[in-house]
Order: C-alpha cells, then structure tokens, then sequence
C-alpha cells in the first residue's frame, strides 16, 4: 500500500541486507570516520590507495537502509578504479543528491549504473544527508590517503 | 471527572488536519505539543487589543499589558506550588533555564575539587551546560547509573552525592518515559548538602508539580511541551537562592541603576529578566495553564497511565518480541513516552514508513546520546503521546508498524 517504492527500490534494499566490501582493512590502508549528528549515524570508511588507484575499500558502521546500502553501492562502484574516476563518480553522485540547479562541474558522462537507484532519496530531503554520508566520508579519505 | 477526549481534540486545531485526505496521528508530544484555541485565541486577542511594553512605560495600556504579564507568573507560581511569584523567571526556554543555573549558582559556587552530580538518563541540556563551566571551573561531574529496568540506579547515590554542590536530575527521562522519584533524590542531594535542580520538562506538563513537597530547589521547564507557545521557559528557585545568584544576562529590565562604573541589580524576579520578554508568549503561557488547571493534572496523568496501558498491550499483543519498548513496563512508574525498536529496521526507515501513514513519530538519539550509548542503541523511534491522544492515534502506529514489516 506504499508510495515509498520511489525511496525503497529493491536494488537498493538488497545492498541494505547484503552489504557489498563491509568490513575493515588493516593499515597501511586510510580509514576516514563520517557521522551524522543530527541522527546518530556512523561510518568508517578505509580505503588502500596506491599509484593513483583505489585498490581496496570497506565500509562499516551502523545507519539507516538509505545510509548503509549508499554506502555498499558506492564501494562496489569505485573498487579499482582510478582516484580521478572515483572523484568525478563522487562528484556525479552530488549532483544527482542536489535539489538546487547544477553548476555542471561534474562530467555527465559519468555513469553512475544501480546508483541510480538513489535518485528517489532526492523527493525526501531529510534523507540526503544519509545518502551523502558515505561518499563525503571516502572524499574525506581520499584527501587523507593523498597527504 | 475523566477527561472527554474526543471533545478535547475538537479544541485543537493542528489535530483536525487532514494530510492526503485522512487524518493524521501526532505522536511526538514529548517533542512539542500542539495548541489549543484557547492559547492561540488569548494571543491573538492580546497582540489586537492589549499589546504595549511591559514595566517601563508608565501609561494605562502599558500597565494593562503588565498586569496581564504578571497575572501569568502568579499562574506559573501557583501551579507548581512556588511560595511566590518573585520565584518565577520567565526564559527563552528550558535550556537556558538550565544555562542559567550553571552559569549563574554555578559560576559562583563551583571550582576545582567541587562535583555535579548529573544522570545518565539526561537531556543534552542539563549535560552540555555543566559540561561548559566544568572545562572553564575545572570542577568534577559524576554521574548515576541505570538499572536493568531503566531507572537509576540510586543504590551508590549517597556515596556519589558525598561532597558535591549540585545534584541535577531530570524529573521523567525523555527517551525511557521513566519517572524519577524526585522527593527522593531532593533529599539525598540535601543529606549530602547539594542544592538538588530539577529538569522538569518531560513530567511538568503531564502530571501535578509540586516544589514545596518535592523540597527542590530550582526547576526548569518549557511552555511548548504544555500546550503553550515556543519561545518562552520557566526557571525556577528558591527566592533565597534567587536573591545570592549573581544576573545571567545583563541588559535593560534587570538593573535598578547603572553609572558608568557600575550598576545594581532590580528585584526578583527582573533581575533576572534582561531586554525586552517575550510578553506574547507569556500571556500564551499563561492561557495554557489555565487550560491545563481546568482540565486537572490529575485527570491528564490518569488519561495518560490508561493510553499507556492500552498502547503497551497493544503493540505487545501484536508484534510480540518484534518490538523492545524500551523503559518501565508499569504504567504507574512512567509516562506516555515510548521508544522502541522494531524488527532490526533502523528508526529512521520505521518513521519514514509511519510518515506514509500520517503517523508522527520522532527517530534519532533524542539529545540523550549518553543514555543512546547505554541502551547500545544510536538511535531509537519514540512515540509519545499527550491529554489529546487517544486509541485511534495508537491503533494507527501499530497497524501502520505492519507495513514496515512489509518493506523490510
């Protein structure tokens, strides 16, 4: 009887029950800590970069089905890909997030696949920041693992 | 005589509003209340017949407006048994009521090797005040325990409370709907020679208060969760502790004269009243209390303890294990605040899902994000109801809990 299919997508639900990379990597991987305080979610986010490339990352932390299964989504996408093409997904991602105006920064040929799937967060606002927490979290960490 | 409900919600407005053709469920009263004709009438005919400055100008509407100003401290003082008016500081809301008892007793009676005693069961408001002027005083907080049944655990509180100047405790947890026995914790703090304050946000306006039987000494509460307006608080203390507390905030109102090296404090309670009050706000405060007095605290606590009951059986009766309701399972020990978790389905999808279904709940950590900790939860929905709730608001939640099930 739900008009939350727009928000709920199956896609999006079985990365919620089987999250994708969840877990930790030891050091010398990056890890990157993002909370939500208004809400109480957590993420970590670790991440092993080297020569330019993105070769493992993990997730864990505890969120809501929005916030967790962005998460899982966002590590099966950017898994070996290189740290430019990671920014520019990420970028791409924000922008889809945003409900203001574009400013065409990010590269529209950028494509985002079962991301898509995200795009229904966009008509609950309170929810965006859930869907954002974990991407801004690996931006965080690609700067961290770039110092 | 037993509150008429289905009457009472004719009295509020905000409570005959339909979203998306169907009638909707407020259920985050321990949140803020909605407000009766009553208070929304009294402001509106005051703002169109009566508004003028309070206590400064010397004309006949300005006298008016303060005596109508003054008519809703002597209100506020009789419904919480003050001993006087004078006792009575209106604030912009229970957080700075309590701001001003750290930073007012506070800043002038503590320093190093002093302690708060504070709750785990705390709002962030009676946390994060003493929490400021402990990094500045360098002063120690300590803090009670839980016990397996969400309330405190008042087993080392004598010991805790040895050598401390304050003891401050919430009167009903905001998350646990747990009641504090706060006669009790009064004269533990008294025993050990703490001053006991009491944030009284959560019971104030859902059950009789009584400072004098309670022998506290000061008291924080908001007019927004007892059916008045947002932007008006209530601190109050004992006028002795009044009269040595030096003034919070300084300004206009509060000063009996200033020369340019010094000034002097007012009486009570201005001296503690700087700028320009909200006098609107107050005269809602008022016309609340009034409303509240007709009903009879009594008759709303008794409403309350039978919704809870009802509401308790029925979420248990269906969903079983599926829901931990977190806090006191007798009714008589706590109030119609339920949090709960569901089936392992994060809060915020639980309200998100409740939302479609025009029931309003709050998820999140609730500003208590000690008690959060304790409970092993980051966040928990809570229903929460008032004198205007009523089966059908419950009925609503839980079938409404069915379709989370069928999301999830």
């Amino acid at each position: 009887m739900s008009n939350l299919e727009d928000l709920y997508r199956e896609v999006i639900l079985d990365h919620y029950r089987t999250p994708r990379n969840k877990g930790e990597l030891p050091p010398p991987a990056v890890c990157t800590e993002g909370s939500n305080p208004l809400c109480g979610d957590e993420i970590q986010i670790f991440l092993d970069v080297r020569d330019g490339l993105v070769h493992d990352v993990r997730f864990t932390g505890h969120g809501c089905s929005i916030s967790q299964a962005s998460a899982s989504m966002m590590t099966a996408a950017v898994k070996g890909k290189p740290v430019d093409a990671v920014r520019a997904i990420a970028r791409r991602f924000k922008q889809m997030m945003t409900i203001e105006e574009h400013d065409g920064t990010a590269p529209a040929d950028v494509k985002l696949g079962d991301i898509e799937a995200l795009q229904g967060v966009v008509k609950y606002p309170v929810r965006i920041k859930c869907a954002v927490l974990g991407w801004n979290t690996l931006l965080e960490g690609l700067e961290t693992a770039k110092a | 005589m037993a509150i008429d409900v289905a009457a009472l919600r004719q009295q509020f407005p905000m409570l005959q509003r339909q979203v998306g053709g169907k009638p909707i469920h407020y259920l985050d009263s321990a949140n803020t209340s909605q407000k009766p004709n009553r208070v929304i009438d009294a402001m509106s005919a005051f703002m169109r017949e009566c508004y003028a400055p309070i206590g400064r100008s010397s004309y006949s509407l300005a006298s008016e407006a303060s005596d109508a100003y003054e008519a809703s401290r002597a209100k506020v003082a009789r419904f919480i048994h003050a001993r006087s008016p004078r006792e009575v500081v209106f604030t912009k809301n229970a957080t700075e009521s309590l701001n001003l008892a750290a930073h007012s007793w506070g800043r002038a009676n503590l320093g190093k090797g002093d302690a708060v005693v504070l709750t785990h069961m705390e709002h962030h408001a009676n946390i994060v005040p003493w929490q400021m002027l402990a990094a500045e005083k360098g002063f120690e907080i300590r803090w009670v325990p839980l016990t397996s049944d969400f309330r405190l655990d008042l087993t080392s509180l004598d010991a805790l409370l040895r050598g401390a100047k304050a003891f401050a405790f919430t009167s009903m947890s905001n998350v646990l709907g747990t009641i504090n026995p706060v006669r009790e914790l009064c004269d533990a703090a008294h025993r050990a020679g703490a001053i006991a304050i009491v944030d009284g946000c959560q019971s104030v306006p859902h059950m009789a208060t009584d400072v004098q039987a309670w022998d506290a000494d000061m008291l924080a509460f908001s007019s927004h969760k007892l059916c008045g307006p947002t932007g008006v608080g209530v601190f109050w203390a004992r006028e002795s502790m009044l009269d040595a507390m030096p003034p919070f905030l300084g300004g206009g109102g509060m000063i009996s004269e200033v020369k340019l090296d010094k000034f002097t404090c007012a009486e009570l309670p201005a001296k503690f009243e700087a700028g320009t009050p909200p006098i609107v706000e107050v005269i809602g405060l008022g016309s609340a209390i009034d409303f509240l007095t007709d009903l009879g605290m009594h008759e709303i606590r008794r409403h309350e303890i039978e919704l809870t009951n009802y509401a308790y059986r029925a979420l248990k009766d269906r969903y079983g294990d599926d829901i931990t309701i977190h806090g006191p399972t007798n009714p008589e020990l706590r109030g119609a605040t339920f949090s709960f978790a569901f089936r392992g389905v994060h809060p915020h999808d639980v309200s998100q899902i409740l939302d479609q279904h025009n029931v309003y709940v709050r998820a999140g950590h609730h500003c208590a994000k000690p008690l959060m900790r304790l409970i092993g939860a980051n966040a928990t929905a809570r229903a929460s109801m008032y004198l205007y709730s009523d089966e059908a608001d419950v009925d609503a939640l839980v079938e409404a809990l069915d379709d989370v099930s069928s999301i999830f």
